[in-house]
């Protein structure tokens, strides 16, 4: 929560008439407490969940899946039979996370997700969501013109590969298998999982090129 | 319903906002929101269809005006108070006034990691065989209801092709009205962008949405 006052002197400024509180500050801070004066709400619970989803789930859960998937053919298998019993084999499941596909990209088919309608995404392998996938921007363009959308994250792919964009309309959870980079064979898991950006797994970004991480080979 | 909420294939939004190294939150409110509106979902006083429902209602510009955690703070105001467990009143100021009305059950902290584990599976046991399976011809119905639908504008009197059998999943149409879960088969169809967009679209790209069976037709 370091941030807390940063956040607040560059972004609430508009807001700040003599407080230091901006207007949804205030307007939070009164639900909050309404709840949890009704007896609703433990502020506890808010605590924790902010606690699980801030600093234990996030994308390096998704990246230990992606590495897997790469080295361990059995695995692999699975995850394309029952992407959910696989994932949640190690320790990955839940909410909204509940029923997962694992897509797997190919030179022919690139895939990429969204979520139009709301802001689905799958917690428990990518954490929560950047904003940039919940915004209009994003949710509108990338189903009418994913490769416009790629193009702003620096990913341009070859006019021959079919885009594939999934609309989570539904409670399936899609997880993006990028490409295994060339020049990894013999890899640990560990460090394959290096590679593999949040981005990879949306599908609006690619996994990591081996020599960004050339520095570090050695230790590995 | 047609609402802001429905924003696929929209022009005029611009370039999407990337930042570097982004984190979940960007302000000490946001955590609060989000746990706020995560820790009601688990009292059981709603579903997860109905909150989604109760954040599309949210009039257009407001809609579009707010950043994702105030949609969400917004969803749980409208939520809590049309369900009678805090007034008008007391949201306006900021205490509880009134007796707390029941609700099922209350997150605890020491909750929170088992519940999420659990999360909420949405998949239940067929009442009858599929209607459709991968590969067959499909189109989408054309419908317009007022209430919440998971058939997006942009792929509604579309045709398509079944590319994925989910099972049989919580229908949302019902559930966020309090109708019941009425479960159905639930689809992935994948359409081609030309279908969707026209002839102008990119020949190489391809859309799918998951689909109940009640928004399909045999093609």
């Amino acid at each position: 929560m370091s941030d807390e006052h940063h956040a607040h002197h560059h972004h609430d400024h508009d807001h700040d008439h003599g407080s230091e509180l901006s207007p949804m500050d205030l307007r939070v801070r009164a639900l909050e407490s309404i709840l949890v004066e009704k007896g609703y709400v433990d502020p506890a619970a808010i605590d924790a969940l902010v606690e699980m989803y801030e600093t234990r789930v996030g994308p390096r859960n998704g990246a230990q899946v992606v590495a897997r998937t790469w080295a361990d053919a059995d695995f692999r298998d699975w995850l394309r039979r029952d992407a959910t019993a696989a994932i949640a084999s190690m320790g990955f499941e839940g909410r909204q996370g509940e029923h997962m596909v694992a897509v797997e990209n190919t030179p022919e088919e690139h895939n990429l997700v969204v979520c139009t309608l709301c802001s689905c995404y799958p917690w428990p392998v990518l954490g929560l969501p950047p904003t940039w996938y919940k915004s209009a921007p994003y949710r509108s363009r990338a189903v009418i013109d994913p490769r416009g959308v790629l193009a702003e994250f620096g990913v341009s792919l070859p006019e021959t590969t079919r885009i594939r964009v999934w609309d989570s309309t539904a409670e399936m959870r899609y997880l993006v298998i990028p490409m295994r980079p060339e020049g990894t064979q013999g890899w640990s898991q560990e460090k394959l999982a290096d590679l593999v950006t949040r981005d990879a797994m949306i599908g609006t970004g690619l996994a990591r090129d081996p020599a960004s991480l050339a520095s570090g080979e050695d230790a590995a | 319903m047609n609402g802001a909420q429905d924003m696929g294939g929209m022009h005029g939004f611009g370039p999407v906002q990337i930042e570097a190294g982004e984190t979940p939150f960007h302000h000490d409110w946001e955590r609060r929101a989000f746990g706020i509106t995560i820790a009601m979902g688990a009292g059981g006083a709603w579903n997860l269809d109905m909150s989604r429902h109760a954040r599309e209602t949210l009039p257009p510009p407001d809609y579009l005006a707010s950043s994702y955690f105030e949609i969400w703070t917004k969803g749980v105001e409208r939520l809590v108070t049309r369900l009678g467990l805090v007034s008008e009143a007391e949201l306006a100021a900021g205490a509880a006034l009134e007796a707390p009305a029941p609700i099922k059950r209350v997150l605890r902290g020491r909750d929170v990691e088992a519940a999420m584990q659990r999360g909420g599976p949405t998949e239940r046991e067929p009442a009858h065989p599929a209607r459709f399976k991968e590969g067959d011809s499909v189109v989408t119905r054309v419908m317009n209801p007022t209430g919440h639908t998971r058939l997006p504008r942009y792929a509604r009197g579309k045709r398509g092709v079944i590319a994925m059998v989910h099972g049989v999943h919580v229908f949302p149409d019902t559930h966020a009205h309090g109708q019941g879960e009425e479960p159905q088969w639930l689809y992935n169809v994948r359409f081609s962008g030309r279908e969707l967009w026209g002839e102008e679209a990119d020949a190489m790209l391809v859309v799918g949405i998951d689909a109940w069976e009640s928004y399909l037709e045999p093609a």
